[in-house]
Protein backbone atom coordinates (compact mmCIF):
# COMPACT_ATOMS: atom_id res chain seq x y z
CA UNK A 1 0.00 0.00 0.00
CA UNK A 2 0.89 3.55 -0.85
CA UNK A 3 0.80 5.38 2.20
CA UNK A 4 1.18 8.71 0.79
CA UNK A 5 -1.56 8.23 -1.25
CA UNK A 6 -3.26 6.70 1.05
CA UNK A 7 -3.00 9.97 3.60
CA UNK A 8 -3.93 12.20 1.07
CA UNK A 9 -6.94 10.33 -0.91
CA UNK A 10 -8.23 9.97 3.22
CA UNK A 11 -7.65 14.20 3.52
CA UNK A 12 -9.50 14.83 0.17
CA UNK A 13 -12.65 12.51 1.42
CA UNK A 14 -13.32 13.82 4.61
CA UNK A 15 -13.46 17.54 3.35
CA UNK A 16 -15.47 15.81 0.28
CA UNK A 17 -18.17 14.00 1.83
CA UNK A 18 -18.42 16.49 4.14
CA UNK A 19 -18.82 19.56 2.15
CA UNK A 20 -21.40 17.08 -0.18
CA UNK A 21 -23.48 16.92 2.81
CA UNK A 22 -23.41 20.64 3.92
CA UNK A 23 -24.54 21.00 0.13
CA UNK A 24 -27.73 18.62 0.57
CA UNK A 25 -28.77 22.01 2.68
CA UNK A 26 -29.01 23.92 0.02
CA UNK A 27 -32.04 26.18 -0.45
CA UNK A 28 -33.46 24.04 2.60
CA UNK A 29 -31.86 25.88 5.82
CA UNK A 30 -33.80 26.98 8.92
CA UNK A 31 -33.49 30.72 7.47
CA UNK A 32 -31.79 32.72 4.83
CA UNK A 33 -28.48 33.19 6.58
CA UNK A 34 -28.04 29.62 7.63
CA UNK A 35 -28.60 28.65 3.84
CA UNK A 36 -26.02 31.03 3.06
CA UNK A 37 -23.78 30.00 5.55
CA UNK A 38 -23.90 25.87 4.85
CA UNK A 39 -23.26 26.84 1.04
CA UNK A 40 -20.33 28.68 1.85
CA UNK A 41 -18.84 26.25 4.32
CA UNK A 42 -19.23 23.41 1.86
CA UNK A 43 -18.00 25.53 -1.32
CA UNK A 44 -14.98 26.14 1.18
CA UNK A 45 -14.68 22.18 1.48
CA UNK A 46 -14.81 20.98 -2.28
CA UNK A 47 -12.26 23.90 -2.82
CA UNK A 48 -10.66 22.31 -0.41
CA UNK A 49 -11.06 18.52 -1.79
CA UNK A 50 -10.01 19.84 -5.42
CA UNK A 51 -6.35 20.51 -3.51
CA UNK A 52 -5.80 17.03 -1.83
CA UNK A 53 -7.15 14.60 -4.66
CA UNK A 54 -4.97 16.46 -7.67
CA UNK A 55 -1.98 15.99 -5.29
CA UNK A 56 -3.40 12.47 -4.21
CA UNK A 57 -3.47 11.46 -8.50
CA UNK A 58 -0.12 13.03 -9.03
CA UNK A 59 1.31 10.96 -6.23
CA UNK A 60 -0.56 7.98 -7.70
CA UNK A 61 0.40 8.15 -10.79
CA UNK A 62 -2.25 6.35 -12.79
CA UNK A 63 -3.33 8.64 -14.99
CA UNK A 64 -6.25 9.52 -12.78
CA UNK A 65 -7.35 13.24 -12.39
CA UNK A 66 -9.02 14.15 -8.98
CA UNK A 67 -12.47 14.15 -10.51
CA UNK A 68 -11.83 10.50 -11.52
CA UNK A 69 -11.20 9.86 -8.07
CA UNK A 70 -14.42 12.29 -6.39
CA UNK A 71 -16.87 10.62 -9.13
CA UNK A 72 -15.73 7.20 -10.25
CA UNK A 73 -14.74 5.42 -7.39
CA UNK A 74 -17.13 3.06 -5.09
CA UNK A 75 -17.63 3.50 -1.90
CA UNK A 76 -15.65 1.11 -0.53
CA UNK A 77 -12.61 2.98 -1.94
CA UNK A 78 -13.55 5.61 -0.16
CA UNK A 79 -11.40 6.63 3.01
CA UNK A 80 -13.27 9.58 5.08
CA UNK A 81 -14.33 8.65 8.46
CA UNK A 82 -17.44 8.09 9.35
CA UNK A 83 -18.31 11.14 11.27
CA UNK A 84 -18.19 12.98 7.85
CA UNK A 85 -20.51 10.55 6.47
CA UNK A 86 -23.21 10.74 8.89
CA UNK A 87 -26.52 11.71 7.64
CA UNK A 88 -27.89 15.40 8.14
CA UNK A 89 -31.32 14.37 10.05
CA UNK A 90 -32.05 17.98 11.80
CA UNK A 91 -30.14 21.27 12.20
CA UNK A 92 -28.73 20.11 15.46
CA UNK A 93 -27.02 16.63 13.99
CA UNK A 94 -25.81 18.91 10.90
CA UNK A 95 -24.41 21.63 13.38
CA UNK A 96 -22.78 19.56 16.16
CA UNK A 97 -21.29 17.03 13.17
CA UNK A 98 -19.29 20.28 11.99
CA UNK A 99 -18.23 21.36 15.06
CA UNK A 100 -16.64 17.98 16.56
CA UNK A 101 -15.34 17.99 13.01
CA UNK A 102 -13.72 21.80 12.51
CA UNK A 103 -12.58 21.20 16.32
CA UNK A 104 -10.24 18.48 14.67
CA UNK A 105 -9.76 20.02 11.70
CA UNK A 106 -7.96 23.07 13.03
CA UNK A 107 -5.10 22.11 15.62
CA UNK A 108 -4.82 18.90 12.49
CA UNK A 109 -4.39 21.28 9.76
CA UNK A 110 -2.06 23.42 12.17
CA UNK A 111 0.08 20.45 12.65
CA UNK A 112 0.18 19.75 8.84
CA UNK A 113 1.95 22.62 8.14
CA UNK A 114 4.93 21.10 9.38
CA UNK A 115 5.24 18.35 7.25
CA UNK A 116 8.18 17.57 5.60
CA UNK A 117 6.39 17.57 2.12
CA UNK A 118 6.19 21.23 1.03
CA UNK A 119 2.79 20.76 -0.79
CA UNK A 120 0.85 18.96 2.00
CA UNK A 121 2.36 21.96 4.15
CA UNK A 122 0.80 24.13 1.80
CA UNK A 123 -2.67 22.43 1.31
CA UNK A 124 -2.42 22.68 4.72
CA UNK A 125 -1.91 26.12 5.31
CA UNK A 126 -4.24 27.55 2.90
CA UNK A 127 -7.28 25.08 4.28
CA UNK A 128 -6.43 25.90 7.95
CA UNK A 129 -7.19 29.95 7.19
CA UNK A 130 -10.68 28.63 6.00
CA UNK A 131 -11.48 25.95 9.36
CA UNK A 132 -10.55 28.48 11.60
CA UNK A 133 -13.58 31.12 10.45
CA UNK A 134 -15.72 27.60 10.18
CA UNK A 135 -14.78 26.58 13.86
CA UNK A 136 -15.17 30.21 15.08
CA UNK A 137 -18.75 29.78 13.73
CA UNK A 138 -19.52 26.12 14.26
CA UNK A 139 -18.50 26.96 18.37
CA UNK A 140 -20.40 29.83 18.68
CA UNK A 141 -24.07 27.87 17.37
CA UNK A 142 -23.30 25.23 19.17
CA UNK A 143 -23.09 27.97 22.28
CA UNK A 144 -26.33 29.64 21.35
CA UNK A 145 -28.53 26.42 20.06
CA UNK A 146 -26.83 24.08 23.58
CA UNK A 147 -27.77 27.08 26.02
CA UNK A 148 -30.95 28.21 24.21
CA UNK A 149 -34.83 26.93 24.39
CA UNK A 150 -35.28 24.10 25.86
CA UNK A 151 -36.30 22.29 22.66
CA UNK A 152 -32.69 23.46 20.98
CA UNK A 153 -30.81 22.24 24.20
CA UNK A 154 -32.59 18.84 24.03
CA UNK A 155 -31.69 18.49 20.54
CA UNK A 156 -28.18 19.01 20.84
CA UNK A 157 -27.28 17.09 23.99
CA UNK A 158 -29.43 14.14 21.54
CA UNK A 159 -26.74 15.43 18.81
CA UNK A 160 -23.87 14.81 20.78
CA UNK A 161 -25.02 11.71 22.37
CA UNK A 162 -25.48 10.22 18.77
CA UNK A 163 -22.13 11.18 16.91
CA UNK A 164 -19.86 10.49 19.64
CA UNK A 165 -19.48 7.09 19.18
CA UNK A 166 -17.73 8.64 15.46
CA UNK A 167 -15.33 10.71 16.78
CA UNK A 168 -13.02 8.49 18.19
CA UNK A 169 -11.43 7.47 14.62
CA UNK A 170 -10.51 10.65 14.10
CA UNK A 171 -7.68 9.75 16.47
CA UNK A 172 -6.62 6.01 16.37
CA UNK A 173 -3.87 5.04 14.29
CA UNK A 174 -3.87 2.18 12.24
CA UNK A 175 -0.91 1.21 10.11
CA UNK A 176 -1.13 4.69 7.34
CA UNK A 177 -1.39 7.01 10.12
CA UNK A 178 2.00 5.45 11.66
CA UNK A 179 3.67 5.00 9.00
CA UNK A 180 2.73 8.63 8.10
CA UNK A 181 3.50 9.94 11.14
CA UNK A 182 6.82 7.74 10.71
CA UNK A 183 8.01 9.23 7.59
CA UNK A 184 7.14 13.35 8.60
CA UNK A 185 4.18 13.93 6.21
CA UNK A 186 1.76 14.01 9.14
CA UNK A 187 1.55 14.82 12.97
CA UNK A 188 1.04 11.68 15.58
CA UNK A 189 -3.02 11.71 16.08
CA UNK A 190 -2.81 11.48 20.30
CA UNK A 191 -0.84 15.00 19.98
CA UNK A 192 -3.95 16.04 17.94
CA UNK A 193 -6.52 14.44 20.06
CA UNK A 194 -5.57 16.93 23.05
CA UNK A 195 -5.94 19.98 21.09
CA UNK A 196 -9.48 18.38 19.85
CA UNK A 197 -10.70 17.51 23.31
CA UNK A 198 -9.65 21.26 24.81
CA UNK A 199 -11.98 22.98 22.42
CA UNK A 200 -14.54 20.19 23.02
CA UNK A 201 -14.66 20.78 26.48
CA UNK A 202 -14.61 23.96 26.58
CA UNK A 203 -17.27 25.42 23.81
CA UNK A 204 -19.31 22.18 25.38
CA UNK A 205 -19.28 23.53 28.78
CA UNK A 206 -20.11 26.95 27.49
CA UNK A 207 -22.89 25.13 25.89
CA UNK A 208 -24.21 23.68 28.93
CA UNK A 209 -24.09 20.29 27.27
CA UNK A 210 -22.72 16.86 28.76
CA UNK A 211 -19.73 15.33 27.10
CA UNK A 212 -20.52 11.56 26.86
CA UNK A 213 -18.04 9.73 29.15
CA UNK A 214 -18.27 6.52 26.54
CA UNK A 215 -15.44 6.13 24.92
CA UNK A 216 -16.53 3.41 22.26
CA UNK A 217 -15.63 3.68 18.96
CA UNK A 218 -17.18 2.86 15.55
CA UNK A 219 -14.42 2.12 13.16
CA UNK A 220 -14.11 1.05 9.79
CA UNK A 221 -14.37 4.51 7.78
CA UNK A 222 -10.76 5.73 6.83
CA UNK A 223 -9.50 2.09 6.35
CA UNK A 224 -12.28 1.84 4.16
CA UNK A 225 -13.45 -1.86 5.56
CA UNK A 226 -16.75 -0.68 7.21
CA UNK A 227 -18.25 2.06 6.23
CA UNK A 228 -22.23 2.67 7.12
CA UNK A 229 -24.64 2.29 4.53
CA UNK A 230 -25.11 5.89 4.19
CA UNK A 231 -22.23 6.79 2.35
CA UNK A 232 -23.64 4.58 -0.62
CA UNK A 233 -26.85 6.53 -0.76
CA UNK A 234 -24.84 10.11 -0.58
CA UNK A 235 -22.78 8.86 -3.36
CA UNK A 236 -25.32 7.62 -6.15
CA UNK A 237 -26.74 11.53 -5.58
CA UNK A 238 -23.06 12.88 -5.83
CA UNK A 239 -21.91 10.58 -8.76
CA UNK A 240 -24.91 10.33 -10.74
CA UNK A 241 -24.22 12.95 -13.38
CA UNK A 242 -20.71 11.32 -14.35
CA UNK A 243 -21.87 7.74 -14.32
CA UNK A 244 -24.72 8.13 -16.52
CA UNK A 245 -22.66 10.65 -19.16
CA UNK A 246 -19.17 9.25 -18.52
CA UNK A 247 -16.84 12.13 -18.88
CA UNK A 248 -19.46 15.01 -19.01
CA UNK A 249 -18.40 18.15 -18.98
CA UNK A 250 -19.47 21.64 -18.12
CA UNK B 1 7.11 41.24 -9.51
CA UNK B 2 10.05 40.30 -12.25
CA UNK B 3 11.18 42.86 -14.44
CA UNK B 4 13.40 41.64 -17.32
CA UNK B 5 16.07 43.43 -19.45
CA UNK B 6 15.00 46.52 -21.88
CA UNK B 7 13.26 44.64 -24.38
CA UNK B 8 12.64 46.51 -27.75
CA UNK B 9 10.88 43.63 -29.66
CA UNK B 10 7.09 45.10 -29.62
CA UNK B 11 6.15 41.97 -29.24
CA UNK B 12 6.97 41.49 -25.79
CA UNK B 13 5.87 44.02 -23.77
CA UNK B 14 7.78 45.06 -20.40
CA UNK B 15 6.17 43.26 -17.21
CA UNK B 16 5.27 46.60 -16.17
CA UNK B 17 3.14 47.50 -18.86
CA UNK B 18 1.16 44.22 -18.61
CA UNK B 19 0.66 45.16 -14.49
CA UNK B 20 -1.18 48.49 -16.51
CA UNK B 21 -3.24 45.85 -18.87
CA UNK B 22 -4.55 43.86 -15.61
CA UNK B 23 -5.62 46.50 -14.38
CA UNK B 24 -8.13 46.85 -16.45
CA UNK B 25 -9.35 42.71 -15.77
CA UNK B 26 -12.62 43.23 -12.90
CA UNK B 27 -13.54 40.55 -10.54
CA UNK B 28 -16.39 38.97 -11.54
CA UNK B 29 -17.72 38.80 -8.30
CA UNK B 30 -16.94 42.73 -7.16
CA UNK B 31 -16.68 44.45 -10.70
CA UNK B 32 -15.53 47.28 -9.25
CA UNK B 33 -11.93 46.25 -8.20
CA UNK B 34 -9.60 44.76 -10.54
CA UNK B 35 -7.58 41.76 -10.24
CA UNK B 36 -4.55 43.78 -9.61
CA UNK B 37 -6.41 45.22 -6.87
CA UNK B 38 -7.63 42.00 -5.11
CA UNK B 39 -4.49 41.29 -4.73
CA UNK B 40 -5.13 37.38 -7.28
CA UNK B 41 -2.07 38.33 -9.90
CA UNK B 42 1.15 37.48 -7.83
CA UNK B 43 3.39 38.31 -10.61
CA UNK B 44 4.09 38.70 -13.78
CA UNK B 45 7.06 37.20 -15.90
CA UNK B 46 7.39 38.61 -19.60
CA UNK B 47 10.30 37.43 -21.59
CA UNK B 48 10.96 35.95 -25.44
CA UNK B 49 9.02 33.13 -24.52
CA UNK B 50 5.58 34.95 -23.57
CA UNK B 51 4.31 36.18 -20.64
CA UNK B 52 3.54 33.83 -17.33
CA UNK B 53 0.39 35.22 -15.10
CA UNK B 54 0.76 33.61 -11.48
CA UNK B 55 -2.59 34.43 -9.75
CA UNK B 56 -3.98 32.55 -6.37
CA UNK B 57 -7.40 31.80 -5.30
CA UNK B 58 -9.04 33.70 -2.17
CA UNK B 59 -10.84 31.09 -1.30
CA UNK B 60 -9.91 27.81 -2.22
CA UNK B 61 -13.36 26.68 -3.55
CA UNK B 62 -13.51 30.09 -5.20
CA UNK B 63 -15.79 29.35 -8.06
CA UNK B 64 -14.72 32.85 -9.87
CA UNK B 65 -11.10 31.51 -10.22
CA UNK B 66 -11.70 29.87 -13.92
CA UNK B 67 -13.29 32.90 -15.00
CA UNK B 68 -10.46 35.38 -13.94
CA UNK B 69 -7.91 33.68 -15.54
CA UNK B 70 -10.13 33.38 -18.61
CA UNK B 71 -10.63 37.58 -18.38
CA UNK B 72 -6.70 38.12 -18.16
CA UNK B 73 -6.07 35.77 -20.77
CA UNK B 74 -9.11 37.74 -22.63
CA UNK B 75 -7.79 40.85 -21.84
CA UNK B 76 -4.05 40.54 -22.94
CA UNK B 77 -5.07 38.87 -26.29
CA UNK B 78 -6.67 42.20 -26.89
CA UNK B 79 -2.98 43.66 -26.74
CA UNK B 80 -1.85 41.01 -29.11
CA UNK B 81 -0.15 38.91 -26.87
CA UNK B 82 0.33 35.27 -28.11
CA UNK B 83 1.94 33.29 -25.75
CA UNK B 84 0.63 33.63 -22.39
CA UNK B 85 0.61 30.34 -19.37
CA UNK B 86 -1.71 31.44 -16.31
CA UNK B 87 -0.32 29.75 -13.40
CA UNK B 88 -2.17 28.91 -10.03
CA UNK B 89 -0.74 28.50 -6.66
CA UNK B 90 -1.78 28.74 -3.36
CA UNK B 91 1.67 29.48 -1.29
CA UNK B 92 1.90 31.78 0.50
CA UNK B 93 -2.03 31.48 0.77
CA UNK B 94 -4.08 34.97 0.01
CA UNK B 95 -4.43 37.74 2.58
CA UNK B 96 -6.96 40.70 2.96
CA UNK B 97 -3.20 42.58 3.56
CA UNK B 98 -2.86 42.24 -0.49
CA UNK B 99 -5.66 43.92 -0.62
CA UNK B 100 -4.68 47.98 -2.22
CA UNK B 101 -5.93 50.89 -0.61
CA UNK B 102 -7.00 52.25 -3.61
CA UNK B 103 -9.15 48.63 -3.79
CA UNK B 104 -10.22 49.14 0.01
CA UNK B 105 -11.75 52.29 -0.97
CA UNK B 106 -13.60 51.36 -3.92
CA UNK B 107 -15.01 48.21 -2.28
CA UNK B 108 -16.40 50.76 0.26
CA UNK B 109 -17.83 53.40 -2.99
CA UNK B 110 -19.47 50.31 -4.15
CA UNK B 111 -21.22 49.67 -0.46
CA UNK B 112 -18.96 46.90 0.84
CA UNK B 113 -17.40 47.39 3.94
CA UNK B 114 -13.37 46.85 3.70
CA UNK B 115 -11.93 44.56 6.11
CA UNK B 116 -10.49 45.36 9.60
CA UNK B 117 -7.99 43.71 11.67
CA UNK B 118 -10.11 44.12 14.22
CA UNK B 119 -12.61 41.59 12.09
CA UNK B 120 -15.72 44.14 12.14
CA UNK B 121 -16.21 46.61 10.02
CA UNK B 122 -15.62 50.11 11.18
CA UNK B 123 -18.92 51.49 9.98
CA UNK B 124 -21.93 51.26 7.61
CA UNK B 125 -21.01 52.22 4.05
CA UNK B 126 -23.93 53.59 3.45
CA UNK B 127 -24.21 56.44 5.86
CA UNK B 128 -20.64 55.93 8.22
CA UNK B 129 -22.47 55.17 11.30
CA UNK B 130 -20.02 52.85 13.69
CA UNK B 131 -23.51 51.43 15.51
CA UNK B 132 -23.63 47.89 13.19
CA UNK B 133 -24.48 44.65 13.93
CA UNK B 134 -23.38 41.45 12.34
CA UNK B 135 -26.14 39.03 11.00
CA UNK B 136 -24.24 35.83 9.64
CA UNK B 137 -20.62 35.19 9.17
CA UNK B 138 -21.00 34.51 5.80
CA UNK B 139 -22.55 36.54 2.65
CA UNK B 140 -23.43 36.03 -0.69
CA UNK B 141 -19.79 35.24 -2.05
CA UNK B 142 -17.36 32.98 -0.52
CA UNK B 143 -15.18 36.62 1.25
CA UNK B 144 -17.91 38.59 2.70
CA UNK B 145 -20.14 38.70 5.19
CA UNK B 146 -23.38 39.99 5.94
CA UNK B 147 -23.76 42.80 8.18
CA UNK B 148 -26.63 45.69 9.20
CA UNK B 149 -26.33 49.32 10.10
CA UNK B 150 -28.77 49.64 13.50
CA UNK B 151 -29.08 53.52 12.20
CA UNK B 152 -29.62 53.59 8.32
CA UNK B 153 -31.32 50.15 8.97
CA UNK B 154 -29.37 49.26 5.77
CA UNK B 155 -28.00 45.57 5.40
CA UNK B 156 -24.55 45.38 4.07
CA UNK B 157 -21.67 42.94 2.47
CA UNK B 158 -18.58 43.28 5.09
CA UNK B 159 -15.62 41.96 3.29
CA UNK B 160 -14.42 38.96 5.70
CA UNK B 161 -10.55 40.05 7.28
CA UNK B 162 -8.60 36.70 6.60
ZN1 LIG C 1 -26.01 53.05 7.84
Amino acid sequence: MDHAFEFLVRQGDNVLVLGHRLSEWCGQGPVLEEDIALANIALDMIGQTQLWLSYAAEVEGANRTADDLAYLRDAWDFRNVLLVEQPNRDFAVTIMRQFLFDAYHVPYLHALESSKDQRVAEIASKCRKEAIYHLERSSSVIVALGDGTEESHKRMQAALERLWPYTGELFLSDETDDAVAESGLAPVLNDVKARWLQTVQSSLKDAYLQMPDNDFAQIGGKSGIRHSEHLGHMLSTMQVLQRSYPGAQW
Amino acid sequence: MTSTMPNYDSSTPSSGQVWAWLEAVSDPEIPVISVVDLGVVRRVDCNDDGVKIVITPTYSGCPAMATIAHDIETELRRHNLQNITIVTQISPAWTTDWLSDKGKNKLEQYGIAPPQASGRPENCPQCHSSNVQKISQFGSTPCKALWRCNDCLEPFDYFKCI
